[in-house]
């Protein structure tokens, strides 16, 4: 009797965390206020850019400067356009890194793939003059080195563009300017010449002016100069490497049906078990729904930063409807086990008892195999399979626990001697 | 009963023929490899009233660009053109053609993958698959180290690995047949497909030899009857092994007809290889077992 009340209590507290997670799984209600799902770029539509890093201009020590200076840089830029939370981040690749932008809901890019990678690298050059000949010769000044940038009026009420440097790039432009007074210093912006004002004095505190040349800048092109200058300029140039462009509606289409689709695969496995098995069915099917919600309530949780920065993809939903198709196999196993120890004359309960213990072995042999492949999937292939080969992976593991701990719990009360 | 091993030939006989097809198939049609493995952009646009055919016209002749390949959804009006690499602002302009050529077109799903990523993209497929492989294969000689008499050990881990290859080969043999008519592309989730195929497929049959090594311990007798203890064995999991499958082929049913058009390919390599897998563990894997120990007792003498 003692037993039973402790697999009693064991159910009550189990159906009550299923309750709460299923409550906080629902992508409507609660579960949305409080922490709505992370969904990738195929279910709710959008961009995800992938960019090299050409880092072979950059000492290997500065690599970390440059590199989180890069994302930060990506970020403001991408902020620019509205994108409500892009995600930025860095990837290492054996030697080589990239950078990921994920633009979620973005509907009309229009240029902003070619500009994040593209805008904008300022530079200032030295000008040599040989009789007819002008050459150019890039300094350390970069726009690594710019603070700040404001767009002011000169005297003659046209546009100009003040820079203003951080410490270091204030010394470079003192150095910069004294060794080149009198001469003209020219200013480029995207390789191209933009400006180059001749330098009357050795300048001091670090600011600087750019007057567009000739007829000087139109208002709107020195406006976007200072934001794209504020935005900062990349560190180290970038070259897109991989664009995936999903549509919002065949996004959302696509999560519709892949949820239709999961419904109706667990409604599938539902009838089978009740058919088949009757009321041992019953009992599997409960197991289920408890793990569907509590397999769900760690994915969405992120099991509490365990599994960093968890976003559902389509191909994650996929792995996690295959795991409800494999996670009644173990009840599969130890029904047909059970069945078998009835025929030899056992009673229900110590036969389905008798099952639980002879069908382990099968159970852990048979599920290793798709944890190891669904463990070699996350760690060499990209992140379309790592979605997928995570929620399999967890799902089977965790299907283990359901299949057996709490199905075996329900029996225990409800089948006895 | 079902004679199983009294019928082996019939059974190993299936299980010869459909895997030498689709090995013929493999060979003569070769995979038609996707974006991800060779590089180049893979657009799928939404077009009414058309066909592809006059879709693959316009792309060559008005927009210039070479068409690798087109598949296509009838039902949703859907194309999925391969192209070579293209950027971003062009595809953005030569969208705007098409919708003055194509009246409602939609722009769906747009992937681009140069040539480094595509590399990688490869070579880490490869690593994958061929670590699996090694894996499972270690795994089941793990799982089946204690030797029994009369058959040994390391047989039941080269015959597990032989039913493993049917399950590949024959999903496989299908994309190629696939890849030829339809223009299916064989490309990550092919893959990821055929090597969830193999951790699911290795159940069935570590079930099966499981009973088998069972009911040869228990009958310890000199003469016994290997044929008649692998059939009764094949026999008394049946319905385990055909019903955990049957579970799966349920949600992947599910997933077929109701999911994403996306997922479409990915779920049928998985619903054959399933299908297959079961298949071979009971029709083919045990045979194989008295088969191979007639041929070293016949050695012997």
């Amino acid at each position: 009797m003692k037993k039973i009340r402790t697999s009693l209590i064991i159910l009550i507290l189990l159906i009550l965390a299923s309750v709460a997670a299923g409550i906080f799984v629902y992508p409507k209600g609660y579960g949305l206020k409080y922490k709505p799902w992370s969904l990738g770029l195929d279910l709710v539509g959008g961009t995800s850019l992938t960019y090299n890093i050409d880092l072979t201009d950059i000492k290997q020590g500065d690599y970390e400067a440059v590199l989180s200076g890069l994302r930060e840089v990506v970020e403001k830029r991408v902020n620019l356009y509205g994108v409500t939370e892009p995600k930025v981040a860095i990837a290492q690749k054996g030697n080589s890194y990239e950078l990921i932008v994920d633009l979620a809901g973005v509907k009309d890019l229009k240029d902003a793939v070619s500009q994040i990678g593209e805008t904008p690298r300022l530079d200032f050059r030295e000008v040599i003059q040989e009789g007819e000949n002008v050459s150019f010769i890039k300094s350390e000044l970069t726009g690594r080195y710019i603070s700040g940038a404001s767009l002011t009026f000169d005297n003659l009420n046209k546009p100009i563009v003040t820079l203003e440097f951080n410490s270091d790039g204030a010394k470079i432009f003192e150095d910069l300017t004294g060794r080149n007074i009198g001469k003209p210093l020219a200013i480029f912006i995207d390789d191209q010449l933009s400006d180059a004002p001749r330098v009357n004095e050795k300048i001091s505190g670090g600011k600087a002016t750019i007057s567009g040349g000739g007829d000087g800048f139109k208002i709107d092109e020195a406006r976007s100069l200072v934001q794209r200058l504020n935005a900062g300029a990349l560190s180290a140039p970038i070259t897109l490497s991989n664009q995936r462009t999903v549509s919002a509606t065949a996004a959302q289409d696509a999560l519709k049906k892949i949820i239709t689709a999961g419904v109706i695969s667990m409604i599938l496995v539902t009838l089978f078990m009740l058919f088949y098995y009757r009321l041992l069915g019953f009992f599997a099917v409960m197991a289920l729904i408890m793990y569907t919600a509590l397999t769900l309530a760690i994915f969405k949780s992120g099991l509490f930063g365990l599994i960093p920065s968890f976003t559902m993809t389509l191909s994650g939903i996929a792995g996690f409807i295959l795991s409800i198709g494999m996670a009644v196999d173990a009840n599969i196993l130890i029904f047909e086990r059970a069945k078998e120890e009835m025929k030899k004359g056992l009673t229900k309960a110590a036969a389905v008892e008798e099952g639980f213990k002879r069908a382990w072995l099968s159970i852990r042999d048979s599920n290793v195999s798709t944890i190891i492949t669904a463990t070699i999937l996350y760690f060499f292939t990209s992140s379309f399979v790592q979605g997928f080969a995570l929620t399999l992976g967890l799902g089977v593991l965790v299907s283990m626990f359901s299949a057996i701990y709490v199905t075996r719990t329900i029996l225990r009360i409800f089948i006895r001697h | 009963m079902i004679n199983v091993i009294g019928n082996k030939k019939i059974f190993l006989g299936i299980a010869l023929v459909l895997v030498l097809a689709s090995l013929v198939s493999i060979f003569y049609f070769g995979f038609r490899l996707g974006v991800d493995f060779t590089g180049g952009s893979l657009w799928q646009l939404k077009v009414p009233g058309t066909d592809a055919q006059s879709l693959e016209n316009f792309f060559e002749s008005d927009l210039k660009l070479d068409v690798h390949g087109t598949s296509f959804d009838r039902s949703t009006e859907t194309y999925a053109l391969t192209l070579n690499e293209i950027s971003d602002s062009d595809r953005q302009s030569y969208f705007e053609k098409i919708k003055t050529k194509f009246n409602g077109a939609d722009d769906l799903d747009f992937w681009h993958v140069t040539p480094s990523v595509s590399k990688e993209l490869r070579n880490k497929s490869i690593t994958a698959v061929v670590l699996v492989m090694v894996v499972i294969s270690l795994y089941i000689a793990f799982v089946f180290r204690k030797v029994s008499r009369p058959v040994s050990s390391w047989k039941y881990g080269i015959i597990t690995l032989i039913t493993l290859m049917h399950d590949v080969i024959i999903p496989a043999g299908m994309f190629a047949i696939l890849g030829h008519f339809v223009g299916v592309t064989a490309d990550t989730n092919f893959m990821v497909a055929l090597l969830v195929v193999m951790g699911f497929s290795v159940h069935d049959t570590i079930v099966v030899f499981d009973r088998i090594r069972e009911n040869l311990m228990k009958s310890r007798q000199i003469n016994f009857d290997l044929d008649e203890i692998v059939n009764r064995s094949v026999n008394e999991t049946f319905a385990r092994s055909v019903n955990t499958s049957l579970t799966l082929l349920l949600v992947l049913l599910g997933l077929y007809f109701w999911g994403p058009a996306g997922l479409q390919y990915f779920v049928l390599t998985m619903l054959v290889g399933t299908m297959v897998g079961t298949y071979s563990s009971i029709f083919v894997a045990s045979p194989l077992l008295v088969l191979s120990h007639k041929l070293s007792v016949s050695a012997r003498k």
